[in-house]
């Protein structure tokens, strides 16, 4: 292939810029959704939530980011019917980066409702169904991602309802619920650190994992999550000691001290939340970066090449740089305009919600972080818990896969003609 | 464009407007004690004055009412019916525009009460405006009903605090009663047209516990699910 002995670096350069623009762009906007809820119940201060955010973000995206790039990278595009044409794919996939970018920055501009897993998504279909050939989608991969984008706020939803109504029936509904607030929720935070870990060393850190040679089987891996749990909840009983009961506070509402317990709480979420987003998240960015750089090193398109850690790692530093530059702005906006989020709730909302994006993430669905919060929030809300709830998100919702979809795909086939253009 | 981010999900909530409204309607009712304890000394300069808080509590719980009904459109998800919040709303602000009248009323014919019955009608407002604020210790409660989902123990507690607002009730009707009878044995020494009004205002104040009565009701509705 003289294309790739005479651009290559030219290539591999526009792939890593474009893959930073789109991960800086999540972290600007995506980012802010995620944590939002942890802000806004002032269970945090946004300099901690700007904290964690760049530690579990990172650590989300490197260690559990690789099955859902690998999606991106070739899942969408039948990469059999690719074969013969490794650099139309090239073409495609940084065509969509750019596209997807494009869209996602002109939307942050006019703030419409978007998300960049659909951007990118819509991008890679639009740029294989008609800049090739309509056989060149896997229809069938494309179907399940789309029905998932249905699925996962659904499943938060049922989750974050059962987890709000355990809360109830164990705490709040109690005749002591400070008391009860800190014996039962060390065990939420066990759950949270045990269930994030099982996911990642099950499904995500294989990337990782294969690079070093390390192998864990099924009943290592849960020891080592029940380990991770113990710590974690071992840690939260060490901050839960030193929150007291606030007398004064509670006579205007007796539950003012409770809701401080579940504070902290909170803090384990909110890590939990920003570990999930990365995971899934940062594929958006570096999935189709990772397609064009393993096909410059080996010039074709191949079905089985393994995403490297360090694209990862790229990836990750884009988000962090991404929220560090712009996305602590949106976060305040947000937290802001969260203020009837008590963290009993926020909580519930954030574990359920990071639970199914981590799942899809180990399954390696790109789904809308934002989206699966929208419908873990509302979960809560059926549990008669949040005062009130604005429906007409969910028409937003709605008009955002209407209009992403089409909008990445038609940028995403004028760059790839542009591209084919320039290098043919 | 309707969805530019996660927080557009959260509407105001109605909770802390109402318990506001109700704080401020009983506000206008409480005042109504130092006002009777003033025109009994005959005191009209303070009597005015205090009527005019009144006007000004009854105003300030119209604006809260007015705003809170902007705020809550058909689409917002609540976890109490709208229609049950916004009937509880009216009820509330009912007892301010009661309180309004009698303190309106009694300023604008700079009536006296009878010597004979002053005593009597102290402790009949006093009886009328304890329910009102019986009443607002149970919406008070609204925050933390919100807190457990509108259910289990938090109900009875409510429960509780209505049935001590129908003690209260009954009191001032037994008041009430007392105090008629004191002005149907004066009545032939009055002006008749005196008379009239002041069983016009002994009417009122037993509104005022009445209509508190009926928040605690609005309130119980709102519950029983």
């Amino acid at each position: 292939m003289t294309l790739f002995a005479e651009y290559s670096q030219i290539l591999f350069v526009l792939a890593c810029a474009f893959g930073l623009f789109m991960a800086w762009g999540i972290g600007a906007n995506d980012v802010s959704n995620a944590m939002g809820t942890s802000v806004g119940s002032r269970a945090i201060t946004m300099k901690q939530a700007i904290f964690i955010a760049m530690v579990f973000e990172f650590t989300g995206a490197y260690l559990a980011g690789g099955e859902v790039t690998e999606t991106i990278r070739s899942g969408i595009v039948d990469v059999s019917v690719m074969a013969t044409h490794p650099d139309l794919f090239v073409y495609g996939m940084l065509g969509s980066l750019l596209a997807a970018g494009t869209w996602l920055f002109i939307a942050s501009v006019l703030g419409w409702p978007v998300s960049t897993t659909h951007s990118i998504v819509g991008a890679i279909i639009g740029f294989a169904a008609v800049g090739i050939s309509s056989d060149a989608v896997h229809w069938g991969q494309v179907w399940g991602i789309v029905a998932s984008w249905v699925t996962s706020p659904l499943v938060a939803g049922i989750i974050s309802f059962w987890i709000f109504r355990s809360v109830q029936h164990l705490i709040l509904d109690t005749e002591d619920p400070f008391a009860n607030a800190k014996r039962y929720i060390p065990f939420y935070m066990f759950a949270v650190g045990f269930f994030l870990s099982m996911v990642t060393l099950l499904k995500g850190l294989k990337y990782v994992f294969k690079a070093h040679n390390v192998e864990f089987t099924f009943l290592q891996s849960m020891m080592i999550a029940s380990v991770i749990g113990l710590i974690v909840a071992a840690i939260g009983v060490f901050l839960l000691s030193r929150i007291t009961q606030d007398k004064t506070a509670d006579k205007n509402n007796r539950f003012s001290s409770v809701e401080r317990v579940f504070g902290v709480l909170m803090i384990f979420t909110a890590c939990a939340m920003a570990f999930a987003h990365g995971s899934n998240d940062v594929a958006n960015a570096v999935g189709p970066m990772a397609a064009v750089l393993s096909v410059i090193k080996s010039g074709a398109v191949e079905a089985k090449a393994t995403v490297e850690p360090w694209i990862l790692l790229l990836g990750g530093v884009g988000i962090v740089v991404g929220l560090a530059t712009y996305g602590y702005k949106v976060m305040v906006t947000i937290g802001k305009k969260i203020t009837e989020l008590t963290p009993s709730r926020g909580f519930a909302a954030e574990m359920a919600a990071a639970a199914t994006v981590v799942i899809a993430s180990g399954i390696g669905l790109p789904i809308s972080t934002t989206h699966t919060l929208v419908g873990a929030v509302l979960g809560v809300g059926l549990a008669r818990g949040i005062g009130a709830l604005n429906l007409g998100v969910i028409g937003g919702i709605f008009a955002s896969w209407l209009i992403t979809l089409p909008a990445g795909a038609g940028l995403s086939i004028l760059f790839f003609y542009f591209f084919k253009g320039v290098f043919a | 464009m309707p969805f530019a981010n996660f927080s557009n999900l959260f509407g105001r909530s109605p909770i802390k407007p109402m318990q506001e409204h109700m704080a401020v309607a009983v506000k206008a009712a409480v005042e109504l004690v130092s006002f009777f304890e003033a025109i009994t000394r005959g005191d009209w300069e303070n009597a005015s004055k205090i009527q005019q808080g009144i006007v000004g509590f009854e105003h300030e719980a119209d604006e809260i009412k007015k705003q809170l009904r902007l705020h809550l459109p058909k689409s917002l998800f609540l976890p109490v019916p709208r229609g049950d919040i916004l009937e509880l709303l009216t009820t509330q602000d009912r007892i301010a525009n009661r309180a309004k009248d009698i303190a309106g009323i009694i300023m604008g014919r700079k009536m006296s009460i009878p010597e004979s019955m002053q005593s009597q009608m102290l402790d009949f407002v006093r009886s009328s405006v304890a329910a009102a604020e019986q009443a607002l210790t149970a919406i008070n409660e609204l925050d933390e009903l919100l807190e457990t989902g509108f259910s289990g123990r938090e109900l009875t507690v409510v429960e509780k605090m209505i049935q001590e607002l129908d003690e209260l009730e009954e009191k001032a009707d037994k008041l009430e009663i007392g105090v008629r009878t004191s002005l149907f044995a004066l009545e032939s020494q009055l002006p008749p047209v005196d008379v009239m009004f002041l069983y016009n205002i002994i009417d009122w104040i037993g509104d005022l516990a009445d209509r508190a009565h009926n928040v605690g009701g609005r309130l119980q509705l709102l519950l029983a699910h």
